[in-house]
């Protein structure tokens, strides 16, 4: 939320209200603070109760599953059993792991969304970052930890850099539209990754011609776990490297000109070009750093903890989509992002693995996750509508003080 | 056409440059497909005769101002003749393999649902409304399309149950971008998550972990008399499924009513300019309202053939596996007009057909073939042969004055 706090040039607070819908709904962004987003998060999980109950489960009784599966329950455990022997240390680790990817992938849509552009390229851009670091994690196996590492992530971030550039080129040069490029980006990544994983394609592994995967990461391309065992997938020193995105995506967009300009291209891009920026050029700028977000998160899973990938993990991969919710609701900023990818770390975690099949069923829950993911992103979409139902219960207010003291 | 050098007397119509170019084009698919059966010429000679024909034709249109028809011509001779070189080396048993007549079928059937979910994509973006939920509604049309004919016992209650789910999901979209003045793509995308979720969350329901139970009833196919028995004719479009038929015959249909009646001119101004539309009397929400349900039930009887149609009366998680975003590559590629979406439809199912028989020669050069439709979407948006351009106020919400 700090950035609201940095000097805006584009809207002046005296403004006069404006009846043009843009700066309606700028103004109500800015005013609705942090109730839109916890309003939009607790109706999505209320919707989906909703639906659990329809179908003859106690939503209750579900959502305390999935609180426990995601390992949430650890923290009023005191004094804190950090052993990951303990089921709940063990989900909170495997929720934070996950947590990792989906902060990368959320900053992967906030940044462009600050310049103006959706990218939904999340999902390529992460794909193409996993590939490369699969390609680096499977070769130079005789290079020692750190180099080979940072050389892994550095050439997935690049790669997914240069991914999603391309939408940004094509917008900046010919301006096609760049959700549309991001989407074709997308599954030319999901097919080109099957294509190079499968059989007889250049990255699957030597030693079983058979199954269409790719080779495995070897020891000295592992990021080292520093929570719980590393054979049974700890967490790793990645999410430290995410963190650090969240900080550099708030000082790239607040305290440097690229990000003044962004943000300015993204308020009004016909203003930031009279104002002399070079809008195209912020496009592809944009661009190319949100995928070297997504790509991060690519490299950081592959040389975190998955170190193998099949065309079939390509197929049902879709975390790189979550992006886009964990994104829009935390509102584009680097603070709501950490928090949102949390949110759905833990919903995500608590609704596959994590969850106690006996409490609720996994493969109902974790279509659920989908759904509250869905009913979030298009709540987010309105949240004029999400305002509106706040501001009703406010008019309700003084009418119930007014029956009470009519009473 | 002032310009005294014209010659007096117009030329007659086949000599003009936009025949040629066409001809041209045609004669670059000659090229390739005289190389393959039931002709398989065996000798180079005939397709690179044919493929510079072709090339000729493009470059003589070309210099009399046909540009895009001409390359189009010059690209297709390149390509059916190098084809056609290809395949005259190929083993014969391999290219009957491949370029079985059934092949005609099997493209029509990969097409079918990218066929109606592009003119779906199509109604809804030509009156202004951008609909990235293409793929959530097919997806909600396969699912609620299988139930209904489970429950309901006929397919005809299966695809009246798949018309309202799209629909439902259609009218959520229209609420969300028209009255609430929503982001139209973060609507559609949220409207693609919530489908994915919804319809996994009742298959697991509905069916728990057992699959849906054989002998659903299905829709059925059209043997056509006469030409279901006949040679090359018989297996490739003797025995088609109706829905099949139904999407060709909308190709024509959705043209006339968008292009030739006053319904369709009022929808295509209100994608053009809502604001003019309006001053004329035009209920801009209505239109648009009216378009994206009619859309949503489009996709969703693209998703319906997936299921009680091709399908054979199944349903997996996610199935419609992105055919939502061809579909909307297809209307794009197809720059948002009824034939050439189809056009595009089927190239896109005639890539993923092959992609399907290809691993006769390499398993591995057939996944990246799936990759064509993409790859020429994105050349198509990007404007390097023939640009496509939107209608005007395509994803704009209209605020009445």
């Amino acid at each position: 939320m700090s950035e609201q706090a940095t000097p805006s040039a584009n809207v002046p607070p005296e403004q006069e209200p404006s009846t043009d819908f843009v700066v309606r709904l700028g103004v109500a962004q800015r005013a609705g603070g942090l109730v839109v987003p916890v309003l939009t998060a607790v109706l999505a999980f209320l919707a989906g109760g909703i639906v659990v109950a329809a179908t003859g489960h106690n939503p209750l009784t579900a959502y305390r599953g999935i609180w426990d599966g995601a390992g949430f329950n650890w923290i009023f455990h005191i004094p804190w059993n950090t052993n990951t022997v303990n089921l709940d240390a063990f989900n909170l680790s495997q929720t934070l792991l996950t947590t990792t990817t989906l902060i990368l992938v959320g900053l992967a849509v906030a940044f462009p969304f600050r310049c103006g552009l959706f990218n939904i390229g999340g999902q390529g851009q992460y794909l193409v970052g996993l590939i490369v670091a699969n390609w680096v994690g499977v070769s130079f196996a005789s290079w020692p930890t750190l180099p080979h590492v940072l050389l892994g992530i550095g050439a997935a971030a690049f790669a997914g850099a240069a991914w999603a550039g391309i939408a940004g080129f094509l917008k900046a040069t010919t301006g096609a539209h760049e959700v549309i490029s991001t989407i074709m980006l997308n599954w030319i990544a999901i097919w080109g990754g099957q294509y190079l994983f499968g059989q007889g394609g250049p990255l699957q592994n030597t030693y079983n011609t058979a199954a269409p995967e790719s080779g495995t990461v070897v020891q000295s391309a592992h990021i080292p776990v520093f929570w719980g065992n590393p054979v049974l997938q700890g967490l790793d020193y990645g999410i430290f490297v995410a963190i650090a995105a969240l900080v550099v995506f708030w000082l790239i967009l607040n305290r440097t000109t690229l990000g003044y300009e962004v943000r300015a291209v993204g308020f009004n891009p016909e203003a930031a070009a009279y104002g002399g920026i070079n809008v195209r050029r912020k496009y592809i700028q944009a661009m190319a750093i949100s995928g070297a977000f997504a790509g991060l998160a690519g490299a950081l899973d592959m040389l975190g903890y998955l170190f193998q990938f099949g065309v079939l993990d390509v197929q049902a991969s879709q975390i790189g989509f979550l992006g886009i919710a964990v994104a829009l609701l935390g509102r584009n900023t680097a603070v709501g992002t950490g928090i949102a990818a949390f949110l759905f770390g833990g919903l995500l975690y608590g609704t596959t693995r994590g969850l106690n099949p006996s409490v609720f069923d996994p493969s109902l829950a974790g279509n659920l996750t989908s759904m509250i993911q869905g009913l979030i992103v298009l709540f987010v979409g309105a949240d004029v509508f999400v305002l509106y139902i706040w501001n009703s219960r406010r008019k309700l207010r003084p009418r119930r003080r007014a029956e009470a003291a009519a009473a | 056409m002032t310009n005294h050098a014209q010659p007096l007397q117009e030329t007659h119509w086949a000599f003009q440059p936009k025949a040629i170019a066409v001809a041209g084009s045609i004669l670059g698919l000659v090229a390739f497909w005289s190389a393959l059966p039931p002709f398989t010429v065996r000798s180079p000679l005939v397709p690179v005769l044919i493929g510079v024909l072709a090339i000729a034709a493009g470059l003589w249109a070309v210099t009399r101002g046909t540009r895009r028809l001409g390359w189009g011509a010059i690209a297709s001779g390149v390509i059916g003749l190098g084809l056609g070189l290809l395949a005259t080396r190929s083993s014969s048993g391999n290219l009957h393999v491949v370029f079985a007549a059934d092949l005609v079928a099997q493209v029509f059937v990969f097409a079918t649902p990218l066929t109606f979910g592009a003119l779906g994509g199509m109604v809804s973006e030509r009156s202004g409304v951008v609909n990235v939920g293409l793929e959530g509604m097919m997806l909600m049309g396969a699912f609620w399309g299988v139930y209904g004919a489970d429950k309901g016992g006929t397919w005809v209650v299966g695809i009246l149950a798949a018309l309202a789910g799209g629909g439902l999901f259609a009218l959520l979209h229209a609420y969300w971008s028209i009255h609430l003045r929503a982001n139209q793509i973060v609507s559609g995308m949220a409207i693609n998550f919530l489908a994915l979720g919804v319809t996994g969350y009742f298959f697991e329901q509905l069916y728990g972990n057992q699959n849906i139970p054989s002998g659903v009833s299905t829709v059925p196919n059209v043997a056509i008399p006469g030409i279901d028995h006949m040679a090359y004719l018989g297996p490739a479009i003797g025995d088609l499924n109706l829905l099949i038929w139904v999407g060709v015959a909308f190709v024509p249909l959705s043209y006339f009513i968008l292009f030739k009646t006053p319904i369709g001119l009022r929808v295509r101004a209100c994608g053009e300019h809502p604001r003019a539309a309006d001053t004329v009397g035009i209920n801009v929400y209505a239109v648009r309202y009216a378009a994206v349900v009619v859309s949503g039930m489009l996709a969703a009887l693209g998703g319906a053939f997936l299921s009680i149609g091709f399908g054979g009366g199944s349903f997996t998680e996610n199935m419609t596996e992105g055919r939502g975003f061809i579909a909307l590559a297809a209307m794009i590629f197809g720059n948002w007009r009824p034939f050439g979406a189809w056009g595009a439809a089927l190239l896109f199912g005639f890539s993923t057909a092959l992609a399907y028989r290809l691993p006769v020669y390499s398993s591995s050069a057939a996944t990246l073939f799936q990759v064509l439709p993409y790859v020429l979407t994105l050349i198509a948006v990007a404007g390097v042969i023939g640009r496509s351009v939107p209608p005007a106020a395509d994803g704009q919400p209209y605020v009445k004055q």
